[in-house]
């Protein structure tokens, strides 16, 4: 029996899992950074083991269940979005050969995950039973259909230069010249809609703890709130490497192993990330939805519609 | 779409800016003189309590944290028999320090009196008594005041004139 792959599924579960949990940390140290402050630096080193001491409080927590909710779907709501995400990363290829499963339709998949993700989200909403998380949850369902469509059209450039959905294949076929740089605005575009679909400020419409006190989970208590939380993260990183993948050469780099390159740029756009959350105010749900069908499709459409057009007219 | 992108370049230059947090217990933040903090009840420069137990303080206090009761020693002067503020309710407003004739009681720029028990934050009168003028280090009531007390008759304060026998003022 061969076990390379069980230990590569360890490698990247221990990473990933850990690696949410820790940037709980980053999030809150980088913006304190941007806000002239210092964040959590008295557990431990820097503040290092601040994630520890949050997941604790975490588990130590009551974990309630609201007499008013559906039981079933409520306790199955926050499963199913850090299952999804951790499915996505089955796809990710962190180094040559260095892959879970090395899909020839890797980047459908990911798709496909992010919108089964988009559940979690409404039925925790619905479960919930309670107005303000339906609206959440409303909420959320609308914005992740509206920015899927763009979201998949603006990858589809890559497709065309790649030739292929397997992620490998597409890092590999950047040996010339990253993908950002003849798909710009694909780029620009996924990037909006990544943002928009692991629904970080300044597209939490879902969340907005100004408007929907927390929206879709606002009932959540415990770890059932710490799994939307790990989930978030997930996500964050997620889309994150994605970005790297499709657009910046993810592992290609010189001098430093392939890995570490992949890591140090979907470091960067995590940071990157954490940076829109601290500068951009969050739109109201028109302003989404219009930006979403009014301008981001268009261009998408557009996009795809050149970059079809030049390879058609390069081959 | 710019603005967004200026806005975002803005945030990103903070984080070369200076930090604005006070590393608190390590650092300590500067106060002002005049800060409103823990209260104290002074002494006049010849050591004798100022506090004549008038209750103006106790009056003033919007969340009514100080009680008190007045007796008078030997001498004839009034001073509290006890003077107890409920620290667990005081808002350091400030308005007992206003009120007060005799510039007893007054505000510190101190502000630790964290405690583990609420009922330590009840502080009686031998808590608040400190061994000096406070802010007005010259200021003494009773010298200045026309009141008689043991060793100083009337007419006998600061600026005071001896008192005029009223049934000697004949036309």
């Amino acid at each position: 029996m061969n076990l390379y792959p069980l230990v590569i599924i360890a490698v990247v579960l221990f990473v990933i899992l850990n690696l949410a949990a820790v940037l709980v940390w980053v999030e809150r140290r980088l913006l304190a950074v941007w806000q002239d402050r210092y964040g959590p630096n008295r557990v431990g080193p820097f503040g290092l083991l601040q994630p520890l001491a949050d997941s604790v409080k975490l588990f130590l927590k009551e974990d309630w269940i609201p007499p008013f909710a559906d039981k079933a779907v409520f306790v199955l709501a926050p499963a199913i979005i850090v299952a999804t995400a951790l499915l996505s990363f089955a796809v990710i290829p962190f180094a040559p050969g260095f892959v879970v499963a090395d899909l020839n339709v890797g980047l459908l998949f990911i798709l496909a995950m992010s919108s089964l993700g988009v559940y979690s989200v409404v039925l925790a909403g619905w479960a919930s039973n309670n107005k303000y998380s339906l609206l959440g949850g409303i909420r959320a369902s609308a914005q992740m259909l509206s920015y899927e469509v763009f979201m998949g059209l603006s990858l589809v450039g890559v497709v065309i230069l790649a030739g292929s959905f397997n992620l490998s294949v597409i890092v590999e076929a950047q040996r010339k010249v990253w993908f950002v740089i003849p798909q710009f605005l694909g780029f620009v575009l996924f990037l909006i809609a990544g943002v928009a679909e692991a629904r970080r400020l300044p597209f939490d419409l879902a969340e907005s703890e100004s408007e929907l006190i927390a929206g879709f989970h606002s009932e959540y208590s415990s770890m059932k709130f710490g799994m939307f939380f790990v989930g978030e993260y997930i996500g964050v990183t997620l889309i994150s490497a994605a970005i790297s993948l499709l657009y910046f050469g993810g592992w290609l780099g010189p001098f430093l192993p392939p890995a570490v390159w992949f890591a140090i740029k979907t470091f960067a756009f995590i940071c990157l990330f954490i940076l829109l959350r601290a500068a951009l105010p969050r739109p109201r749900f028109d302003q989404l939805m219009a930006w979403g069908w009014k301008y981001m499709l268009p261009l998408a459409l557009l996009n795809l519609l050149v970059t079809g057009a030049v390879v058609l007219a390069l081959s | 779409m710019l603005s967004l992108v200026r806005s975002l370049w803005e945030v990103f230059k903070h984080g070369f800016a200076r930090r604005l947090t006070i590393q608190y217990p390590e650092q300590k933040p500067y106060l002002a003189p005049r800060y409103r903090g823990r209260i104290i009840l002074t002494r006049d420069p010849d050591g004798g309590e100022r506090c004549v137990a008038c209750n103006l303080c106790a009056v003033a206090c919007p969340v009514d944290c100080i009680s008190l009761q007045a007796t008078e020693d030997e001498h004839g002067r009034r001073l509290p028999e006890f003077f107890r503020i409920n620290f667990s309710r005081c808002i350091f407003c400030g308005f007992c320090e206003e009120a007060c004739p005799t510039y007893a009681i007054q505000l510190t720029p101190d502000f630790e009196m964290g405690e583990y028990n609420r009922q330590n934050m009840v502080y009686e009168k031998k808590d608040l008594l400190v061994n000096g003028p406070g802010k007005y280090p010259d200021y003494n009531f009773w010298r200045v005041a026309g009141v008689a007390i043991g060793g100083k008759d009337k007419g006998q304060s600061e600026n005071e004139d001896p008192p005029v026998d009223l049934h000697s003022l004949m036309p």
